[in-house]
């Protein structure tokens, strides 16, 4: 069964970019604009990796890894952090909160269907 | 996002990326590599690949792939860069530049054309491994996870599946930090390994696959002991610190691509900028309406409207400008290219030339940029086929072997300047001139200045058949140069000494969208003269002014003759002052025809306006640039005065009569 992947960002270009290059690679790609939508969808219905992004209004990426982190069920869910290279604070943070990778922005198609079978095994 | 404009993002990223490539291959060339260089270019063709990928360009990625094999072992050190080398990854990024191109026009590259190149390179690679080997055999790699490991949902497991996608591995537990039962913490790792892998593969790649543990065990990589005489020392175990120290940054380097250590940028959209252009365009009209209604009110009655229009004015001023840097691109993508030009050419032609490029940074409209490639090309070209002399020809005249060219940009006032310089032979001015008399462009009679002289060559018409090669002589003469810098209201001279070289100077405006015009009034209409063309403007005596069968009224100016254009009788303007005494005359240049003046009723004053394209809607109209709005609201047309040219004149205007000036200004 194809590994089921969500992305997380406020940017619709940059969740669609990730959603195109991992369909392309043989993902189910699940998308939410923001932290709580997020976490309501991932309630519902877990998936194996989680990518996100850290800037977002409502809940932002490290709040979310840590409310991810907080449930049983997804505390084994590996979550990457998409961020920018000036996030470095905020990417150590995400680290702490639970994050297992991370991926750079503007990411590299073929780096992020590599990571994202990396993490998902 | 949509398909297409995925794509589109790809290909414009592409393009650049190739640009950048050919940069690093340029400097690779001529020694100015330093080691980030073979990285950048390393970086560029991997991340096309990477984009190919995601769009099932398959040829395009397996010839990234095979140029970035190559690349990997130069990176490394196990081969050195030479020139075959250096010429299978510049053919390597045409190929590139090809499948590109033909991916993006959807037609597919004919099948096979990057055979044999690929070929080539995996040979090249190839010879790598008869040389010492860069990577070990294989990699011990001792891995004790800290007991927080699984907290962040890192999986011993997966990082096995990895190794093993690189090649067999072996794995022997460790099991010396287990604790006893009572004090095992379930959720803690506790288990060491070491994995023996072996693979031929980069140390950097091994390192990647703990990319993100780094920070969560104790890692250490060695070579497999035996196999790799000469290969470096096993390394200490790292502590954390170091070993993140020496994992990340890799990834980082990879991930951010070509745009390390350039300044931050975002990517926008051509069109959102021509908006935003154009409605500071509309607020640059409405200021001007505004400021011409203050004018008709009396101070008294607003006091510190007038104080405050002009710093209105001010600020607009400012962000028209801060828009229009928006739009504009350093020259350095155009110039980029020519190395490779000159390099090829130089080959092709069996002559020495180094290029000397100077002033890359200065920025020019986008538009401009992208539309100097041809012509700057053909130029180049140029400098090299007639220009430059062979090698042994060169000593003979006392020169050095090697001739040298000079690019140059550099920004004068509201212009760019683009100078291309040889030290070659010159503009042969007899050969050129009895060529022209051949074709019938100067009578036989005419005496010509040095200067009008080499104006010859870019007349139309005027084929180099007697130099015709196959670099240059291709069809395509000075003449399609000079139109294709007249289209982007630029202005191209040439300067040359017999003997010792030709130098083209190419005028270009920073910006297409705004212009400095004088406004003139022909009867109830008002035109838009661009300052640039204009020379000089005055109001004639009667006794200046001779009629001359077949070719209308000339103005005598300082001696010389200036063929007069009526702009009432050119566009039919009704009501508008007939008499040119009575009248303005504008003494405008243009490239091919000389001067000729303007005959308008007054001037009006002078203004910056906003050039809005009538070709959308009205065709391309001879003499007519675009149109603007002015101050009081009225649309008045912008003349192009190279258009306007050969109605108002019968060429050739050398053999004007009783001519005791030039007509072109001396260039310096």
């Amino acid at each position: 069964m194809a590994k089921r992947v969500m992305t997380v960002d406020d940017s619709r270009t940059m969740r669609e970019m990730v959603a195109f290059t991992l369909r392309k690679a043989g993902f189910e790609v699940s998308e939410a604009e923001d932290g709580r939508k997020a976490l309501a969808a991932l309630q519902a219905a877990p998936v194996d990796v989680v990518i996100t992004d850290l800037n977002m209004p409502n809940m932002d990426g490290v709040a979310l890894i840590r409310a991810l982190r907080a449930d049983a069920r997804m505390r084994a869910v590996p979550i990457l952090m998409l961020t920018t290279e000036s996030e470095a604070a905020k990417k150590a943070e995400g680290r702490s909160a639970g994050a297992t990778g991370w991926l750079v922005k503007p990411f590299d198609p073929e780096k992020l269907i590599d990571v994202v079978k990396r993490v998902a095994g | 996002m949509s398909f297409d404009h995925l794509r589109a993002t790809y290909f414009e990223e592409s393009a650049e990326l190739l640009d950048s490539a050919y940069a690093a291959l340029a400097e690779l060339a001529e020694g100015r590599a330093d080691a980030e260089t073979v990285h950048a270019l390393f970086r560029a063709i991997h991340s096309i690949k990477g984009g190919g990928g995601a769009f099932g360009f398959e040829r395009l990625v397996r010839l990234a792939h095979a140029m970035e094999t190559l690349l990997d072992l130069l990176r490394d050190g196990a081969l050195a860069m030479d020139a075959g080398r250096h010429a299978l990854l510049l053919r390597g990024a045409d190929a590139l530049a090809d499948l590109l191109a033909a991916e993006k026009a959807g037609t597919g590259a004919p099948p096979g054309g990057e055979d044999a190149l690929m070929q080539a390179l995996h040979a090249a690679a190839e010879t790598a491994a008869t040389a010492p080997p860069a990577a070990a055999a294989g990699w011990r790699l001792r891995f004790t996870p800290r007991p927080a490991l699984f907290r962040n949902a890192n999986e011993p497991l997966l990082l096995v599946r990895a190794l093993r996608r690189l090649g067999p591995v072996q794995v022997t537990a460790d099991l010396s930090r287990l604790p006893p039962l009572e004090r095992l913490e379930p959720e803690d790792a506790h288990l060491g390994w070491v994995f023996e892998l072996q693979a031929d593969v980069p140390r950097a790649q091994v390192e990647e696959v703990f990319e993100f543990v780094a920070d969560d065990c104790m890692l250490a990589i060695e070579p497999l002991a035996g196999e790799t005489p000469g290969a470096p020392a096993a390394e200490p175990v790292l502590g954390s610190e170091a070993a993140s120290a020496t994992i990340a940054p890799p990834a980082i380097a990879d991930a951010a691509g070509p745009t390390t250590g350039a300044p931050q940028s975002v990517r926008v959209d051509v069109a959102k900028i021509d908006r935003l252009v154009n409605l500071v365009g509309e607020l640059v009209i409405n200021q001007a309406m505004l400021l011409q209604l203050g004018g008709t009110l009396p101070p008294a009655l607003c006091p510190g409207l007038i104080a405050g229009l002009e710093t209105l004015s001010q600020h607009l001023r400012e962000l028209q400008e801060g828009v229009m840097a928006i739009r504009t691109q350093p020259v350095k993508s155009v110039f980029a290219r020519m190395p490779r030009l000159v390099r090829d050419l130089s080959a092709q032609l069996g002559k020495e030339v180094r290029l000397v490029v100077t002033g890359e940074a200065t920025e020019i409209d986008k538009t401009v940029v992208e539309q100097l490639a041809d012509p700057l090309t053909h130029l180049l070209r140029n400098a090299l086929d007639h220009g430059i002399e062979a090698p042994e020809q060169r000593v003979a005249a006392g020169k050095p072997r090697q001739g040298t060219v000079h690019l140059s940009a550099e920004q004068r006032g509201g212009r760019i300047l683009i100078e291309l310089t040889d030290d070659g032979r010159g503009i042969d001015r007899a050969r050129v001139l009895a060529r022209a008399r051949e074709r019938g462009l100067v009578a036989a009679e005419a005496e010509l200045t040095d200067s009008e002289v080499d104006e010859l060559i870019f007349q139309p018409g005027f084929s180099t058949a007697a130099a015709i090669s196959d670099i240059s002589g291709r069809g395509v003469g000075m003449d399609v140069v000079r139109r294709s810098i007249q289209a982007l209201g630029g202005r191209i001279t040439v300067d040359s000494r017999l003997g010792s070289g030709s130098r083209f100077v190419l005028s270009l405006p920073l910006t297409l969208a705004v212009l400095d015009g004088l406004v003139v009034a022909v009867g109830r209409e008002a035109y838009i003269v661009p300052i640039a063309a204009i020379a000089e403007s005055l109001r004639p005596r009667r006794e200046d002014i001779h009629a001359v069968v077949g070719r209308g009224e000339v103005l005598a100016i300082r001696g010389a003759y200036v063929p007069l254009l009526p702009l009432h009788r050119h566009f039919a303007v009704p009501d508008a002052q007939p008499d040119p005494a009575r009248g303005i005359v504008v003494i405008v240049e243009t490239d091919h025809a000389g001067r000729m003046g303007l005959l308008v009723d007054d001037l009006v004053g002078q203004q910056q306006v906003v050039v809005k394209s009538l070709e959308a809607n009205y065709g391309p109209i001879d003499g007519i640039g675009g149109a603007t709005i002015l101050g009081d609201g009225r649309v008045a047309l912008i003349l192009d005065i190279a258009g306007l040219g050969p109605a108002a004149t019968t060429r050739p205007m050398p053999t004007a009569p009783h001519r005791a000036a030039p007509l072109q200004p001396a260039l310096q």
